[in-house]
């Protein structure tokens, strides 16, 4: 599970471009499920086992993009400036390397650093330098970068005892889970329901990979895997969620309000199973599961998140047995006929 | 082209707030009724015109240009005559001070009131619009009532006209610019595709209009005519804002992403390589300050569905004088004729 | 409706504790209330229920949708510590009400009442302060019980409530919480009343739909599983009160009110005022120049496209324990959606075509 992890939280994949991402992903479930496809917006939809008489169909999402910037413009000097592809935070940035699709490494710098180190910047005081010498006048030279091209952060996968760290956890890991409860399904031979395992697009952007996907699969249950920020931060009132203390069960975020039975069967099925498990009210936020529920007359929905540190940074920190706990409940659900809903 | 050549004078000039597009409408059913299979509007307001294809290859595309504009709506009225409103759509306060405005569907004529420089020129703050008043020269209620009634639109005033060679300066041409790019399009139809051509409503107020459309059109692909802006103004080189965002007068543009919208990658390169071959200029919007378009509802509709925006770059949207120009305009028919022609399903995966 | 009979309905329908996405006490008491006024029931997916009374009309029928949400603004249980329990906001509450007020705790099948700590002047004075509101984060419910056996009971997640019983001031006017929206929902009931001694035509579904305070959810899924070919919205909207003035508000007992702009269509929109004629009611309207902020807002653009009008029941301190409406609007805002209704011929749909003079002529 850990080479897996490090393999895709160091591929490279802003929303909208996730075709990397993809390809991984597609490589590791060849064999795990029954069917495979990539619709318009590019999610990867698999499906595992079949729609009997009295069965569910279970949409299970995990988003394969990341958050990054995309240039916007680039002025006289040849540094460049750029909007964010997701959440991007200020005091994220300075001196964090960016890599771009060709493989050029671009740094963050900003206005004036030095007259500004002490204030509160915005992202477009900020800039991305990626001179590879000087052109001929006296510029950077950009190389083969144009406006409209894509990065994300650069950041090798690190491990600390049983934390995990790591740029786009969010929501990689979350493919992990995804893949790891596959593949526990497929030894187990135990599915007890149609279920969709879709690595949902544009996830960073607006939910729109899941908004599209669960319209098409038009699902009976709708459940997101995805990171949630850890309320284990010196300081943090958002939530209080844990690393370490188990698969977070959500029960309400920004997007969703999940319905007390789908909670309920969520947690029902980790004691049952001796799973650890956690309740999650997250003040802000949403998930794939916002678009899923809404879709054509509603989908009950729900989430599993694994409690991560330093969202939406370079290092983003889960506990190893917090994923595990998560693969257990989802293929828990997978497999058991009954979910009492 | 030359405007007198178009429609862009007579669809700029008429009055189309959002909610309120029938001015709109009549020009448009009228332009097109000669060149579709069929023409509805949808129970939104949507103009639906139906062009059958030439070809084999039954791809449905839809194109999508809207027909509304934004301005101001009659909230209130203060006992001395004079008119509340409140913005539909997104103006900018600066621009309100001294403005002309003609209400409702009898065009009362009025102005936004403004307290001499005398008695206000320690006055720097922007004023909301709800403490802006309109003068229509009637000095109370009644009377106002009289010729304004609650809910009334007031639309900007300007005349359409020739600047200099191909600039153009007008009202309204976000969106009425793609509009009459579409009926142009239509008129040298049929492709090889099935055209659905929707002038739709309300996209000044959240895109609302187009949120209805993918359900009845069942596209393969969907193509948004826009206009966005061009901002050439000189600035400090230092500044971060600095893009111009396109330039006027180096063809339409493309967009890679706005507010809303990543674009398909596949059908745009199509676009590219479109422009390429038959020697059309084209260049990308840049992604900063790209608030959305059409395609923002359209692409992630149903299933989803392949989207391309296209703009006309046009300087001081949202203004009563926009610039724009016309070889830019122009271009971009051109393109999107020839996108339609050479069509094919590979262009359309991902 | 008898306005004691509509008084007791408000009564129940606004002590019943429904926050987003936890509206089953509600649904299950109008699944029982409109048992003998309509003909059949649905609930969709997300929770909204709807009761269908059919029209008699031959089928297929044309359907209008009445739309009113059940769900009301409450918390949740963020923490619990020390045997005190601190709130989660679950959307739109007015927090600044909180302290001094009394809470239901739904715990374990229990319903926990607490009182929000108010720290007494003779300490806050030297303390914190009394001059800012405190803070929903500093906030913390006592229910009076050892923290061991509070620790056992209360888990995060657990709704929180606040007890409002219904006040009567004056006669008519009627104060409680959840009148957002539930006194649309007298409405409809009040609207179904007035339809079981008038003919219609067409089928009315009648919705309580779930999850509007959290984003207008509910009414997007449900104007999807229902596809009606008109709707009409009802909700709440702030009457004149200190601190709310002009003649854009309208006042207590000024109903019915509707609501112009691009979230409504303008033909569907007269016709009700029409409605409103007819049983000698002048109509008050009101502009809403973008997002109405209504379930009308999601129920506009389902499917093809519905065309939906809004009509608002006037409320004093909205968001609050003690929202204020006057019976009367109740009333009359159910029987001009009875009287629309009523009149509603097969033919209907063709005066919301959109009109233009080519058109006409070369039909």
């Amino acid at each position: 599970m850990k080479a897996l992890t490090k393999k895709l939280v160091e591929a490279w994949g802003p929303p909208g471009y996730e075709h990397h991402v993809r390809a991984m992903i597609e490589e590791e479930v060849e064999g795990l499920c029954d069917e495979m496809r990539v619709d318009t917006l590019g999610n990867l939809i698999c499906r595992v086992g079949e729609k009997t008489g009295s069965n569910k169909r279970i949409m299970i999402a995990a988003h394969m993009d990341e958050i990054g910037l995309m240039v916007s413009h680039i002025d006289r000097k040849g540094y460049l400036r750029f909007e964010s592809l997701g959440g991007l935070f200020a005091p994220t940035l300075m001196g964090n390397r960016v890599l771009f699709e060709n493989g050029t490494v671009g740094t963050l710098g900003f206005d004036d650093f030095w007259g500004n180190y002490s204030k509160a910047l915005k992202n477009n005081e900020f800039y991305i330098d990626v001179s590879m010498g000087s052109d001929e006048n006296g510029g950077n030279d950009v190389g083969d970068i144009k406006v409209g091209d894509p990065a994300v952060f650069l950041r090798e996968f690190e491990e600390r005892g049983s934390r995990w760290i790591a740029k786009s956890m969010d929501d990689r890991i979350g493919c992990v889970v995804a893949i790891e409860a596959m593949r526990k399904l497929k030894d187990s031979g135990k599915v007890a329901h149609e279920v969709y395992f879709v690595f949902t697009v544009q996830e960073e952007v607006g939910v729109r990979g899941a908004t599209t996907s669960a319209f098409a699969i038009d699902p009976d249950i709708g459940i997101a895997l995805d990171v949630t920020p850890a309320g284990d931060e010196i300081k943090t009132t958002a939530t209080d969620t844990r690393l370490g203390k188990g698969a977070a069960v959500k029960i309400k975020d920004g997007g969703i309000v999940v319905p007390p039975e789908i909670s309920a069967m969520m947690i029902n099925l980790a004691e049952k199973n001796g799973i650890p498990y956690q309740r999650e009210i997250l003040r802000f936020g949403g998930t794939d599961a916002k678009a899923i529920h809404l879709t054509r007359s509603g989908v009950p929905s729900g989430v599993i998140s694994v409690p991560c540190r330093y969202v939406h940074t370079v290092s983003e920190t889960v506990d190893r047995a917090d994923v595990e706990a998560c693969v257990d409940l989802v293929a828990a659900i997978a497999s058991t006929a009954d979910l009492g809903l | 082209m030359r405007l007198e050549d178009t429609l862009l004078k007579e669809l700029s000039e008429a009055h189309g707030i959002s909610s309120k597009e029938d001015g709109i409408r009549k020009i448009i059913l009228k332009a097109v009724k000669d060149h579709v299979d069929d023409v509805h509007i949808d129970s939104m307001g949507n103009i639906i015109a139906f062009q059958r294809g030439s070809g084999g290859a039954k791809l449905r595309v839809l194109i999508a240009a809207h027909m509304d504009e934004v301005g101001f709506m009659v909230t209130g009225f203060d006992s001395n005559g004079t008119i509340k409103v409140r913005n539909v759509g997104g103006i900018d306060g600066r621009l309100l001070p001294a403005m002309r405005v003609e209400i409702g569907d009898k065009k009362v004529p009025g102005v936004f009131t403004w307290r001499p420089i005398h008695v206000s020129s320690h006055e720097r703050d922007v004023k909301k619009v709800d403490d802006m008043r309109i003068d229509i020269g009637v000095d109370n209620k009644d009377a106002a009532k009289g010729k304004v009634k609650l809910g009334d639109m007031v639309t900007f005033v300007a005349e359409t006209v020739t600047m200099h060679g191909p600039m153009v300066r007008g009202k309204a041409f976000d969106d009425r610019a793609g509009c009459v790019q579409m009926i142009e399009i239509l008129k040298s139809g049929p492709y090889p595709v099935d055209l659905i051509a929707a002038f739709t409503v309300q996209e000044e107020v959240g895109i609302r209009g187009a949120s209805v459309l993918v359900e009845a059109a069942k596209p393969d692909a969907a193509i948004v005519l826009e206009t966005t802006a061009s901002h050439e103004l000189p600035q400090d080189e230092d500044e971060p804002d600095q893009t111009s965002v396109t330039k006027m007068g180096h063809g339409p543009a493309l967009y890679v992403m706005d507010r809303l919208t990543i674009y398909h990658p596949t059908f745009r390169k199509h676009f590219e390589d479109t422009a390429d071959k038959y020697g059309i200029p084209y260049q990308y919007r840049s992604p900063q300050y790209a608030g959305g378009t059409d395609a923002g509802i359209i692409h992630i509709s149903g299933a989803g569905v392949p989207t391309v925006a296209m703009s006309t770059p046009c300087r001081y949207l949202h203004s009563p004088h926009i610039i724009m120009n016309l070889d830019d305009f122009a271009h971009g028919i051109d393109l999107v004729r020839h996108v339609l022609t050479d069509l094919t399903p590979d262009k359309l995966e991902r | 409706m008898d306005k004691d009979k509509l008084k007791e309905h408000l009564k129940t329908l606004t002590e019943m504790h429904g926050p987003s996405g936890h509206e089953k006490p509600i649904r299950d008491y109008l699944h029982s209330y409109w048992r003998d006024l309509v003909d059949d029931f649905d609930v969709d997916r997300l929770g909204n229920l709807i009761g269908i009374k059919r029209g008699s009309g031959p089928e297929p029928r044309k359907k209008i949708m009445l739309c009113a949400h059940m769900d009301e603004i409450a918390y949740m249980v963020k923490e619990v510590r020390d045997g005190f329990i601190n709130l989660h906001s679950i959307w739109g509450a007015d927090s600044r009400i909180n302290l001094g007020k009394i809470v239901i705790v739904h715990a374990n099948g229990r319903q926990i009442p607490g009182v929000v700590g108010a720290v007494p002047p003779h300490i806050s004075q030297y303390k914190e302060g009394q001059d800012k509101y405190t803070p929903l984060d500093e906030q913390w419910v006592d229910v009076g019980m050892p923290a061991e056996e509070v620790e056992a009971l209360v888990n995060v997640g657990d709704l929180v409530t606040m007890e409002a019983v219904l006040l009567e001031l004056n006669g008519d006017r009627v104060a409680g919480k959840a009148m957002d929206d539930r006194a649309s929902v007298a409405s409809v009931t009040a609207a179904l009343d007035y339809l079981q001694t008038r003919a219609h035509v067409w089928d009315v579904y009648a919705v309580a739909s779930v999850q509007e305070e959290v984003g207008l959810r509910g009414a997007q899924t449900v104007a999807y599983h229902v596809h009606p070919h008109v709707a009409i919205a009802i909700d709440v909207t702030m009457a004149q009160q200190p601190g709310v003035s002009g003649d854009e508000y309208p006042k207590l007992g000024d109903s019915p009110v509707i609501d112009m702009g691009p979230n409504f269509h303008p033909a569907l929109y007269d016709s009700i005022v029409e409605a409103a004629k007819r049983l000698e009611l002048t109509a008050f309207e009101q502009v809403s120049p973008g997002r109405s902020g209504t379930d009308a807002w999601s129920i506009q653009i389902s499917h093809e496209g519905i065309p939906t009008a809004l009509l608002s029941i006037p409320v004093r301190n909205m968001h609050s324990t003690v929202e204020t409406v006057s019976l009367k609007d109740v009333d009359r805002t159910g029987r001009v959606m009875g009287e629309f209704i009523a009149g509603l011929t097969a033919d209907y749909l063709d005066t919301l075509q959109w009109k233009t003079e080519e058109k006409e002529s070369a039909e």
